[in-house]
């Protein structure tokens, strides 16, 4: 186990960020590829359009969607889990690859 | 076979039934499998019982089946055709209250992570609440 996996066992988030490249910012198809991705990992993932929103549930279609995160503003991603640094890495990843669009 | 709860689409229009069918295909993928019934037997604008107890045939599985509608008939023959289903089949299908083509992308959204009908239900329903 690694450092930052035993301190996410322990309850602790394990953070990440990326910004929107996406001209449109975080448009229906990428809010449905996020949360589609967040689902496929165990640990809890919440997602935060910029410092002082509230963070938002990443397996919640209709609470991501919602965000309506803006173009280049910053994707704050955070997970506590056993596969928290999987999570918070392959989000960071998809935001980075511009949601395969 | 997933194990996904499925989708059904029941439009008056043939032309939206399978546009949102499509549109769910294309932004959630492969892995919630979705049917559509729209129109009427002769091409007319309508539903048909018949297709629509077709439709949910296609696609369903003991996890559930999802069926988003639009307007008044299209919802009592849909009720028609669960019943027709007979129980056994007919406990696994829910109609939800929730507008035909965002409802059915987020209904599929949620079901893509092996959410139960129910869940499912509670995210299509939720949209725009």
């Amino acid at each position: 186990m690694t450092g930052s996996a035993a301190a996410s066992a322990m309850g602790e988030w394990i953070e990440g960020a990326a910004t929107i490249v996406d001209p449109t910012g975080l448009h229906a198809r990428p809010a449905v590829k996020l949360t589609k991705l967040a689902k496929t990992f165990g640990a809890v993932v919440e997602v935060r359009a910029d410092t002082d929103a509230t963070w938002t549930n990443a397996k919640s279609p209709n609470s991501v969607m919602k965000m309506k995160a803006a173009h280049g503003s910053p994707l704050h991603i955070r997970a506590s889990g056993e596969d928290a640094d999987a999570a918070v890495a392959a989000l960071v990843a998809l935001v980075e690859r511009n949601f395969d669009a | 076979m997933s194990d996904n709860v499925s989708i059904v689409i029941v439009s008056h229009s043939a032309d939206v039934a399978k546009g949102a069918a499509d549109m769910v295909r294309q932004m959630v993928g492969e892995e919630v499998r979705v049917a559509c019934a729209g129109g009427t037997a002769d091409g007319g604008l309508g539903t048909d019982v018949a297709a629509i107890m077709a439709a949910i045939e296609e696609v369903w599985t003991e996890k559930g089946v999802a069926v988003l509608v639009d307007l008044g008939g299209a919802e009592t023959n849909s009720e028609m055709a669960i019943e027709m289903l007979g129980e056994d089949k007919g406990a696994h299908v829910a109609i939800l209250n929730a507008p035909v083509v965002e409802g059915a992308v987020m209904a599929a959204t949620e079901a893509s992570g092996g959410s139960s009908l129910d869940e499912v239900r509670q995210t299509a329903e939720d949209f725009g609440a």
